[in-house]
């Protein structure tokens, strides 16, 4: 009898008129796949990407070269040094963060009590050298130009939570 | 002594002592601004309040005494509420700014806002601003952080002897200030960076370089002058960022000297990196193999009494020992590590070294100094000599001078006169000085290098000795007859010998064509100007100074943070210190040049490894090896005719540029600008 019901299966082309079944049902679903350079997925206001410096509206920079972030880093990738500026200001004269020795922990933005150092949105800095990787303070400013009114934003939406 | 209770427990202290200081002996810790060991009590903060049990509140105790039987409670309810009240208060008025702060990681108020605040605050008025005062080249103020334990106040009354910081207003509206702006005059002005529990005070030359956390710490003696302070050298990025005190009651206390702390920025300029030949007149840069052939060649058929050596003032025992075995070989006797020309008592250790022991300062009842002008040859020498002059009261620890002081010595004192014509008048007793020293049980007299550089120097000793013996200040039980000396390598030195030999050259020997070839250890402070112009100089240091411009051959060595060495203060406390950073380029440590060149010259110095160096030193003074020291190390002072009319001069004439590191120094420029010549208030 088993026999049989498997012969009948096999002629009738049972699995083949079931898939193709499910293939024209999902047809008609909405599409889950992102077209993915020109679409993109939404993301938390915490996710954390690419490191970027801000700066106060006025332009002046924010660090104030405390090394907060320098010594709570557990990848040590964060190198600062300082030294009084020109005007008796504390001012940090190199900052460096060696993006591959980070772990994208997020400690860095969350010892900075100036809100200095923070991890952007930007997740697509891929590079063909190891040596584009290690940021220096002026890549690291532009980063926050470029990202300010949206790093501005994620602050905003996450400070209810901080 | 007085049982007391604390927290249940008994203990026995002295009676007079305060509840805080009991407290620390049963191990509770008790947390304080104002009160600090070494200073007279304030009692403003009261941050260090317990309950002690039948009194009606809590108390400070810092300047509570305690009674016999007392019960004291460090840890009630009761007490953390009142720790957590002064802690709210005394944040009312400080600013959040931690994070630009240099204290900040070794802040007491950030420790103890931690441990013993209340965690929120509730203030939402006005916080107070304050100006920020200048106080020289030294010491930065930011004074809103200040939160008015007075203890720089203290500092600069008590221990720095310069009345010169005070607070002015009351209550919200108190100051720190120096009434009239003016830089600190003070030579121990750095440690009111290090008293100061808060930000208010911090270092000017060092402000926002490193923070304490990142700094990885070395023991080490400073060299600046021969007091042998303890100090850590705290390095980063294989650069010394600041040089702190160590507690060493015997030696420092916890001071350091303002030239030991802030030359550091010297050991960055005018360093000598490279070995360095001079061809047809003309400077290149070679490698060490070529330094060392040059060196040799020109060696080649000089006779042994041709050769000569000079140490200098900030030199390390073993180098000195290498040079010394060198020159031997090379069958020199001399050698010589008195720049200064200056002429010792060599008969007995205890001629030659402050031998009472700066601890036997606070014994002594009287003191005579000779030639010597203790707030700068050795300023921290010279707080002890103040601390001992504030315990004894007014008139309690007669002082007498010969010889010129700056306008203040920070002590009283009496002239005696000004040259060795009133060493005269104490002998035979004319002089109303010599009573005083007479009538004390345990007199002290300083001999300094005012004296001993001048030409009679050794009928000056001997008839300051005499004095001694008469007024009883040398005897079984207590030597007072001290030297003082001025660099940091001179003790070291003479107990290794490191003088001219049989027939051997002195300094002065040595110079206008006295030798052919000349060897320079770090020497720079004799009158290089003077060096007969034929004579092949080899500078082996580490800053290009006087004697770096005329050498013919330069061999970089290491500097004192860059080699472990073994120094011998002026008491003739043999110290080790350690090595923090890797000297320069291709500079390395000055024994091992030494040996490396011995190879050369085909004898080759028998020790590889600084222990078996060290093996070497003890061999020639046990006194290194932790021993008991040679009796005398060469001949007694030579009598002769004392010249009566000359005055002693200044022996340090300007505090903050003695030494090749310190020259090199822009901090140290700095100070020498702002505060002059020390021979000009000298003459005040």
């Amino acid at each position: 009898m088993a026999g049989l019901d498997q012969t009948l299966r096999a002629f009738l082309l049972k699995e083949i008129v079931s898939g193709m079944a499910s293939t024209l049902k999902m047809m008609f679903k909405p599409k889950v796949t992102l077209n993915y350079p020109y679409e993109k997925g939404p993301l938390s206001p915490r996710f954390r990407g690419e490191h970027a410096l801000r700066r106060y509206p006025n332009g002046e920079e924010r660090c104030i070269a405390c090394k907060l972030c320098e010594a709570t880093c557990p990848a040590e990738a964060i190198t600062i040094e300082s030294e009084p500026r020109d005007d008796g200001s504390r001012r940090t004269t190199r900052y460096d963060i060696d993006m591959t020795k980070c772990i994208y922990c997020g400690l860095c933005e969350e010892a900075c009590p100036v809100d200095a150092i923070v991890e952007g949105p930007n997740y697509e800095f891929a590079v063909e050298t190891r040596e584009e990787l290690m940021y220096d303070k002026e890549k690291l400013l532009a980063n926050g130009d470029r990202w300010e009114t949206v790093l501005a934003r994620r602050l905003e939406l996450d400070a209810p939570y901080r | 002594m007085v049982k007391v209770f604390i927290d249940g427990a008994p203990i026995e202290v002295p009676a007079g002592s305060s509840a805080l200081q009991a407290c620390e002996a049963a191990g509770k810790e008790i947390p304080r601004f104002c009160y600090h060991e070494r200073l007279s009590v304030a009692g403003n903060c009261r941050m260090c309040l317990v309950e002690v049990v039948n009194a009606p509140k809590p108390v400070a105790s810092c300047g509570f005494p305690v009674g016999e039987g007392m019960q004291i409670l460090t840890d009630t309810e009761k007490v953390r509420r009142a720790r957590r009240a002064v802690m709210e208060f005394l944040l009312i008025n400080h600013p959040l700014d931690c994070p630009i702060c240099d204290q900040g990681g070794e802040c007491d108020l950030q420790d103890q806002a931690y441990g013993y605040g209340s965690g929120v605050s509730r203030y939402e008025e006005e916080k107070r601003a304050v100006t920020d005062k200048n106080l020289g080249p030294l010491v930065k103020t930011v004074m809103t952080r200040c939160i008015q334990c007075t203890r720089c106040v203290r500092f600069c009354t008590e221990i720095a002897g310069t009345p010169e910081l005070g607070a002015v207003s009351r209550g919200e509206n108190l100051e720190i200030t120096t009434y009239v702006e003016k830089a600190l005059t003070s030579e121990l002005s750095g440690n009111l960076i290090d008293i100061c529990p808060v930000g208010a005070l911090t270092s000017k030359p060092g402000a926002f370089q490193a923070r304490p956390w990142e700094l990885k710490k070395t023991d080490a003696i400073d060299v600046m002058d021969a007091v042998g302070t303890n100090i850590v050298m705290q390095v980063r990025g294989g650069e010394v960022k600041r040089i702190v005190p160590r507690v060493n009651d015997e030696v420092n206390e916890e001071w350091l000297s303002d030239k030991g702390r802030f030359s550091v920025d010297g050991l960055k300029h005018r360093r000598l990196d490279r070995p360095w030949v001079r061809v047809h007149g003309k400077r290149q840069a070679v490698s060490w193999q070529d330094a060392f052939v040059a060196v040799a060649k020109r060696l080649e058929g000089v006779a042994g009494d041709r050769i000569g050596a000079i140490a200098g003032d900030l030199c390390d025992a073993e180098s000195m020992t290498a040079l010394r075995d060198l020159m031997s070989a090379l069958g020199s006797e001399n050698i010589d590590c008195r720049q200064d020309g200056a002429i010792y008592d060599l008969s007995d250790r205890a001629r030659y070294t402050f031998a009472s022991g700066i601890v036997g300062i606070e014994d002594a009842d009287a003191l005579l100094i000779v030639g010597a002008v203790p707030r700068h040859d050795a300023p921290v020498l010279n707080a002890r000599i103040r601390k001992r002059y504030l315990a004894a009261g007014r008139g309690g620890f007669p002082i007498g001078v010969i010889g010129a002081q700056p306008s203040d010595p920070t002590w009283g004192y009496e002239a005696v006169g000004d040259g060795p014509a009133a060493l005269n008048g104490l002998l035979d007793g004319s002089n109303p000085f010599a009573a005083v020293l007479k009538a004390a049980k345990k007199p002290m007299i300083i001999l300094g290098h005012g004296a001993l550089t001048r030409k009679d120097a050794s009928a000056i000793q001997s008839s300051v000795w005499k004095l001694a013996e008469e007024v009883g200040a040398v005897g079984p039980d207590w030597n007072g007859f001290n030297i003082l000396h001025t660099a940091a390598s001179r003790v070291a030195g003479l107990d290794l010998g490191f003088l001219p030999g049989k027939g051997g050259r002195s300094v002065a020997g040595m110079l206008k064509g006295g030798v052919e070839v000349l060897w320079l250890l770090g020497a720079d402070e004799f009158p290089v100007g003077e060096i007969g112009p034929d004579t092949f100089v080899i500078y082996q240091g580490h800053h290009g100074d006087a004697a770096a411009a005329r050498a013919d051959v330069i061999l970089p060595g290491a500097a004192y943070t860059e080699k472990s060495g073994t120094w011998v203060n002026t008491e003739g406390r043999v110290q080790q210190s350690f090595q923090a950073v890797f000297p320069p380029g291709e500079a390395r440590e000055d024994w091992r040049i030494l040996r490396a060149f011995s190879d050369v010259v085909g004898y080759r110095l028998p020790y590889d490894t600084i222990e078996s160096l060290r093996a070497r030193m003890a061999s020639i003074n046990p006194v290194f090896a932790g021993g008991v020291a040679l009796a005398g190390t060469g001949q007694a002072a030579q009598g002769g005719e004392i010249d009566g009319a000359e005055p002693f001069r200044v022996p340090v004439q300007s505090y903050y540029l003695t030494n090749p590191i310190s020259r090199a120094s822009e901090t140290m420029a700095e100070c020498a600008r702002v505060y002059g010549p020390v021979a000009a208030i000298a003459a005040e």
